[in-house]
């Protein structure tokens, strides 16, 4: 014969084990739900056809060691970053077309990313972050300047000097040329494209894959930042 | 040209005492030599030691860009290295190398082997396939004066205004050799640690690939003679830099 008080401990037991399998089962619906939610709101929208725009790129020529600028005429989006990110792409794209005078395989799709940051109060008063120069003149220089389409600058916030940090991915490091013309040349022409589009951004910084790299393709140093002026990037 | 006057030797006097006349006839003549040799120009210096580092680029794990023929860059510079480094002993200069085989030596090891050389000039020695001629590169640190306790990473800003300077030289040299030279300025973590006149020197083939046939330059890296006449140039200038180093 069972006890009494065993019969109610059991019953007491199993009443919190249905208890507590009814909490988990709406628990997870809720979780369900909000992943649905989620989705629902998240990542594809169909891309809007941004009208096309003008653009300057301070494209390289390895040669005779100049950036020299060009108007291109593409669709930007809105988004500073993105921007930024779709005018680099391009020059990118010269560079990897078939003749191209700074030949560096890769194209649009060796930027990852481009976030644009304000720079700090301390860096703003020096000119730039610890370990970068400010070296004036010297090669490689800018030619023929056409006049430069000043794009509109849609970065919201105030006024001040940004920083721009360039996701460059693994591969196109990878396969970039090695030399100290050819990486200087690509550094400084991703510096100087930038500053002509978007003339806040004074500096710029590279990371690799999202971490910091030592150099481009064994040359250029990429642990400094570079100082983005309106005569040459320079670092 | 003027002749000094003798002092005898009297080593033995001295250690027995001088009469008063003798030592004052000694201190008479050695103050008469002294603004003897003030009037005439100040004698000649003993020669100072000329030292040049060559830092052969890459190495060990390093192997740098892939050169004509599948070379690696690092292979290329150390026979560079080590060519300049004859001619260069050979014309008196004591040469300092940051590597003298196959190894890896870190940026940071080979400035430091450069600072402690005391150097007159450091040339860091590269190879590559783009572009064409000899590019010339130096630190685009802005120019700093020198300080007694200098930053590691940037400690040759202070030496930048004379490495422009020996850029120039070899940069005149080159020319002379009928080499295109560019001139630029970048930042390599080697040489803007170097506390001397340093210079990068990148070998690039002679002409620029037709880029619209594909065609290949008329002098590739692998041409002994291209690679003699670059080394002999890189000679010249740093004789000429000694030269102008030692003019007043």
């Amino acid at each position: 014969m069972i006890p009494r008080y065993q019969t109610i401990l059991f019953i007491v037991l199993l009443v919190a084990s249905v208890a507590m399998g009814g909490v988990l089962w709406q628990l997870r619906e809720r979780a369900h739900q909000r992943l649905i939610a989620g989705q629902d709101s998240a990542p594809t929208q169909a891309p809007a056809v941004a009208p096309a725009e003008q653009a300057t790129l301070v494209v390289a020529n390895d040669d005779d060691n100049t950036l020299l600028r060009q108007a291109q005429s593409l669709p930007l989006p809105q988004d500073p970053g993105e921007r930024a990110r779709a005018i680099l792409g391009k020059l990118l794209d010269l560079y990897a077309a078939h003749g191209s005078a700074h030949p560096v395989p890769g194209g649009s799709g060796s930027i990852a990313q481009v976030f644009l940051l304000p720079v700090s109060a301390q860096n703003s008063e020096s000119g730039a972050a610890p370990g970068s120069s400010n070296a004036s003149g010297a090669m490689p220089r800018v030619e023929a300047k056409p006049a430069a389409p000043k794009t509109s600058d849609p970065i919201p916030s105030d006024s001040g000097p940004l920083l721009a940090v360039v996701n460059l991915t693994g591969a196109f490091v990878a396969g970039h040329p090695s030399g100290i013309e050819t990486e200087t040349l690509t550094v400084l022409s991703l510096c100087g494209t930038l500053h002509a589009n978007l003339p806040r951004v004074t500096q710029v910084r590279f990371l690799v894959d999202g971490k910091p790299g030592a150099t481009l393709a064994g040359h250029a140093d990429l642990t400094r930042t570079y100082l983005a002026t309106d005569d040459v990037a320079q670092p | 040209m003027l002749a000094r006057p003798e002092i005898p030797y009297r080593s033995a006097a001295c250690s027995q005492g001088l009469r008063p006349s003798l030592l004052f006839w000694i201190l008479t003549t050695l103050a008469a030599a002294s603004n003897l040799a003030g009037a005439q120009a100040a004698p000649a210096a003993p020669q100072a030691r000329f030292v040049v580092v060559l830092d052969a680029a890459h190495g060990g794990d390093d192997a740098g860009g892939r050169l004509t023929g599948g070379i690696p860059e690092k292979a290329f510079t150390l026979a560079l290295s080590v060519r300049l480094r004859s001619l260069l002993a050979a014309r008196g200069m004591q040469v300092v190398t940051t590597r003298e085989s196959d190894s890896t030596v870190d940026p940071n090891r080979r400035a430091d082997i450069a600072n402690h050389a005391n150097a007159q000039a450091c040339l860091s020695l590269h190879g590559t396939e783009s572009g064409s001629g000899i590019h010339l590169y130096t630190s685009s640190l802005a120019p700093a004066e020198p300080t007694r306790f200098a930053a590691f990473k940037t400690a040759q800003a202070a030496w930048v205004t004379r490495s422009l300077a020996l850029a120039g030289v070899v940069n005149s040299s080159m020319l002379q050799a009928g080499l295109p030279v560019t001139l630029g300025r970048t930042t390599l973590l080697a040489v803007d640690s170097m506390a001397c006149p340093a210079v990068a020197v990148e070998i690039a083939p002679k002409s620029p690939h037709d880029r619209a046939t594909g065609g290949p330059p008329t002098a590739d890296l692998d041409n002994v003679d291209y690679q003699a006449r670059v080394a002999e140039a890189l000679a010249a200038a740093l004789l000429e830099w000694r030269t102008e180093a030692r003019e007043p």
